[in-house]
């Protein structure tokens, strides 16, 4: 059973976080130290950097993510303008209609005109929002003609990326100091959201993700591309992205997936093609040389 | 609605027994009734004491009390209780003790199998809570139990699995009952479309519980089996489907959306034309609308699915059938508002709380319309954006119903008048709070934070710690509930049978408080 039980089934011990001593190191602290941790809470004295206040769904660098937002944003507004009628109303009434002021209760109590009324005129504002809806929608799904394949699959928890026919593949873990998570160093602007290796693609391509587990089931997610796709045993999902603009576009696991499902972040650059290009490259050629170092030690040590 | 020709004339001679037998062995619906009621208001505090360590770890970014495993194990219970603990058992006492005085009848239709309904739950319970202290943990994969990383759960596993089973055993037994009474103990005179809408919602929502509840059953045995008797239903190596329990737990789950709500639209119809002195505007529509949530609640589960890789037509028909829930539902809301336009309104606290609602449950089913919007919901899904939808619809939604329905009939229940000025006091700590704790979650959702996680980044900290307070502050502003409940089943000034100036309904008709077996001679409605 691995309840509770190691960072990452992966990767050598010492090598990656591990929540099972960070807890000791929590623990450690005498209980004087973390009850004046607790005031200092209180008194909203965070002692991390701070982060601008975010409140709104990004609009992204991809065409669809900036295809969603709009969705996002028209039918938030279609929910305002219903908000301030019906809560208008409500409110009217509760201020003019009220006995202290020496309103008389009318006695109507049926119209069948008023329940049709209310019952075609939110059908047609679905009918309306339903057809952009579909079409972004259909858009998402068609991950043809891509440029670039890259599994991605998940695991408790880290993920692991494959440039598919180019011979690449690494993994990509949580890089935040283990000190941060406890409380005991500053928190940078990156907390939670910094990995080992990124996930290095080209602008201007169209990449296809395959998403799947090794494990439980885990949602790849990146807000600035609009891409969130759950990562399962014995499936394989796809999507796709087509990013704009140079940048590190980062994103979380989304899918509860056990002890550190709130620590393994998705970090993706995005480079203009021959930048990408050239990391390909020595990506490539150091990951054969890794390899090729390991076939010769293993030459000769067993003395051939 | 109905007139009623005549007030009961009703001997108290045989009342309950004295001290603790008198609730094991109680087949009476207002003992029962009474015990659902405590039993949940007892299962809403451990459950809230769960959100606010979930709450406070929340307070900061990094691990301040709780290890991640703990924290992932409370806000799997947290949902559990408040679910299975709190809002059904709530309804299910508070149609004990309405459901017979509405209709007319002296009792529940089958007062043994209600005894039992009830006592299931305490077991139920019992077990599922101590489950948090076996080797491992309590079930940590989240209220909804996914495979494969439900079956890392330890030594809790079978346990979780039998006292969800009793749960929902006990839910099947009181849906029965619910069913059989309306359908056999109505006055006479009393047709379908005369019952009020309290009853007519409980109805539907029985009926939701029979098809469903058997539907989470299987899907948990199944988990069972795969654990321990080497069956593969939900694993890929196996030939099995891990998918195909997300389809399973959903086609119960989405009814079970309908289940904690329905009963609430009931109530909240009840009270707004009392205070307003005015019929209930639209009432056949009324039903037919509950109706046909009904009907769609099972045809739109897999909305809470659209990033596990469903088939583009999969995803559109899940997508227009979720938007359609809209139609209904609206239409209760126009007519509430119908019902209080010109009438003759005041704001006693079951009131202040029914207005609270509709305006609530009206924000929680806006973010219910966005989230059906399937590009849209690739971001939220996951994110805090829905834990403030759902908890909109659940906490200021169905609490607060149940909170007003308390309200409303503590005087005809216990015979005296609640102390009004301590509900307000109630009613405005707790709808300033539950904004504070539930309205900043939209935006860190929208800004990117996934739920169930015990830390996270920087741009979320100052949401998280309005929320925060929000939630300490809601959770003391219960207390005074607690205190309120209290003191009017102490004493307080004599409630009068009628109790509010504008109330229509059979209820009214018995004195305050309501003699042990509520109408021993049928009254007739015209
Ligand atoms: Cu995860
Ligand atoms: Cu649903």
């Amino acid at each position: 059973m691995r309840y509770g039980g190691g960072w990452d089934p992966a990767a050598p011990a010492g090598e990656v976080p591990d929540l099972t001593n960070l807890l000791e190191n929590l623990d450690m602290r005498p209980f004087t130290t973390r009850a004046a941790a607790c005031i200092g809470i209180l008194l909203g004295a965070t002692g991390t950097a701070h982060a601008d206040w975010a409140v709104n769904m990004p609009r992204g660098v991809t065409p669809i993510s900036r295809d969603v937002y709009d969705l996002h944003m028209l039918i938030f507004w279609i929910c305002v303008i219903i908000g301030v009628v019906v809560f208008g109303l409500i409110f009217w009434s509760i201020l003019r209609h009220r006995k202290s002021k020496g309103a008389v209760a009318s006695q109507f109590h049926e119209s069948t005109t008023a329940e049709i009324a209310w019952t075609i005129v939110p059908f047609l504002i679905l009918v309306g929002m339903s057809v952009p809806a579909a079409k972004t929608l259909v858009e998402m799904e068609d991950s043809s003609d891509s440029d670039l394949t890259i599994t991605v699959t998940g695991y408790q928890w880290m993920w692991h990326y494959e440039y598919v026919g180019e011979d690449v593949e690494f993994y990509s873990k949580l890089s935040t100091p283990r000190t941060a998570i406890a409380n005991i160093d500053a928190k940078d602007e990156d907390y939670l959201l910094a990995v080992d290796n990124r996930l290095v693609v080209p602008v201007g391509k169209k990449i296809r993700f395959q998403h799947t587990s090794e494990d439980v089931i885990h949602s790849w997610w990146v807000p600035d591309l609009s891409v969130k796709k759950d990562a399962i045993p014995g499936y394989v999902n796809t999507n796709w992205a087509r990013i704009d603009e140079p940048g590190v576009y980062r994103g979380k696991c989304a899918e509860l997936c056990g002890r550190g499902h709130g620590f393994m972040p998705v970090v993706v650059e995005a480079l203009p093609e021959d930048e990408f290009q050239q990391w390909l490259e020595e990506k490539r050629s150091a990951q054969q040389a890794a390899a090729g170092g390991d076939a010769d030690r293993v030459a000769r040590l067993s003395g051939q | 609605m109905s007139a009623v020709i005549h007030d009961t004339d009703h001997h108290d001679d045989h009342g309950p027994a004295y001290g603790w037998k008198r609730w094991l062995f109680t087949t009476n619906h207002k003992d029962i009734g009474t015990l659902y009621l405590f039993f949940s208001l007892a299962m809403f505090f451990v459950g809230g004491l769960m959100a606010l360590v979930i709450r406070t770890e929340l307070f900061q970014p990094g691990l301040q009390i709780v290890d991640p495993h703990f924290f992932n194990q409370m806000t799997s219970m947290h949902a559990l209780v408040m679910i299975f603990g709190a809002v059904m058992p709530a309804f299910v006492g508070l149609a004990n003790w309405l459901v017979p005085m509405m209709v007319g009848a002296p009792d529940m239709a089958l007062p043994r199998m209600n005894n039992w309904s009830f006592w299931i739950l305490p077991f139920g319970f019992t077990l599922l809570l101590l489950t948090l202290f076996l080797p491992g943990g309590a079930p940590a994969a989240g209220w909804t139990l996914y495979p494969p990383l439900s079956l890392q759960t330890g030594a809790a596993f079978p346990f979780a699995i039998f006292a969800i089973h009793m749960l929902g055993i006990s839910s099947v037994m009181g849906a029965i009952n619910i069913i059989a009474t309306i359908f056999n103990l109505r006055a006479p005179g009393m047709t379908l479309m005369k019952m009020p809408l309290f009853v007519w919602t409980w109805l539907i929502t029985a009926y939701l519980l029979i098809a469903v509840m058997p539907v989470l059953a299987g899907a948990v045995t199944m988990l069972l089996t795969d654990k321990f008797f080497g069956t593969t239903f939900f694993s890929a190596t196996g030939g099995g489907d891990p998918v195909m329990y997300q389809h399973i737990f959903w086609f119960f789950g989405h009814p079970e959306v309908y289940i904690m709500i329905l009963p609430a639209f009931g109530i909240i119809s009840q009270i707004i034309p009392t205070f307003s002195r005015k019929p209930l505007f639209g009432y056949s529509s009324m039903v037919y609308a509950t109706a046909s949530i009904a009907f769609l609640s099972f045809i739109v589960w897999a909305h809470h699915m659209f990033t596990v890789g469903m088939p583009l037509a999969g995803q559109l028909f899940f997508m227009f059938s979720t938007m359609l829930i809209a139609v209904p539902t609206g239409v209760k809301v126009f007519n509430w508002i119908a019902t209080m336009w010109r009438g003759s309104l005041t704001f006693e606290t079951p009131m202040l709380f029914a207005i609270a609602f509709v305006i609530l449950f009206t924000i929680g089913g806006f973010s219910g319309l966005m989230l059906a919007i399937t590009p849209a919901d690739i971001q939220y899904h996951d994110t805090y954006f829905v834990v403030a939808h759902f908890h909109y619809v659940l906490v200021p939604g169905a609490v607060f119903a149940i909170i007003a329905a308390a309200y409303y009939w503590m005087p005809k229940w216990t015979g005296h008048m609640y102390d009004e000025k301590l509900g307000k006091w109630h009613f405005w700590l707790s709808t300033i709070f539950v904004n504070v704790l539930f309205f900043p979650q939209h935006f860190v959702g929208l800004a990117g934070m996934p739920r169930r996680i015990p830390d996270y980044s920087l741009q979320f900290i100052e949401f998280n710690q309005i929320s925060t307070i929000g939630a300490f502050g809601f959770g003391f502003a219960q207390l005074l509930f607690l205190y309120i409940v209290v003191k009017c089943v102490r004493g307080g000034e004599k409630a009068t049978s009628h109790v509010w100036e504008g109330a229509r309904g059979l209820e009214w008709t018995l004195p305050s408080p309501a003699p042990y077996h509520s109408f021993e001679t049928q009254p007739e409605v015209k």
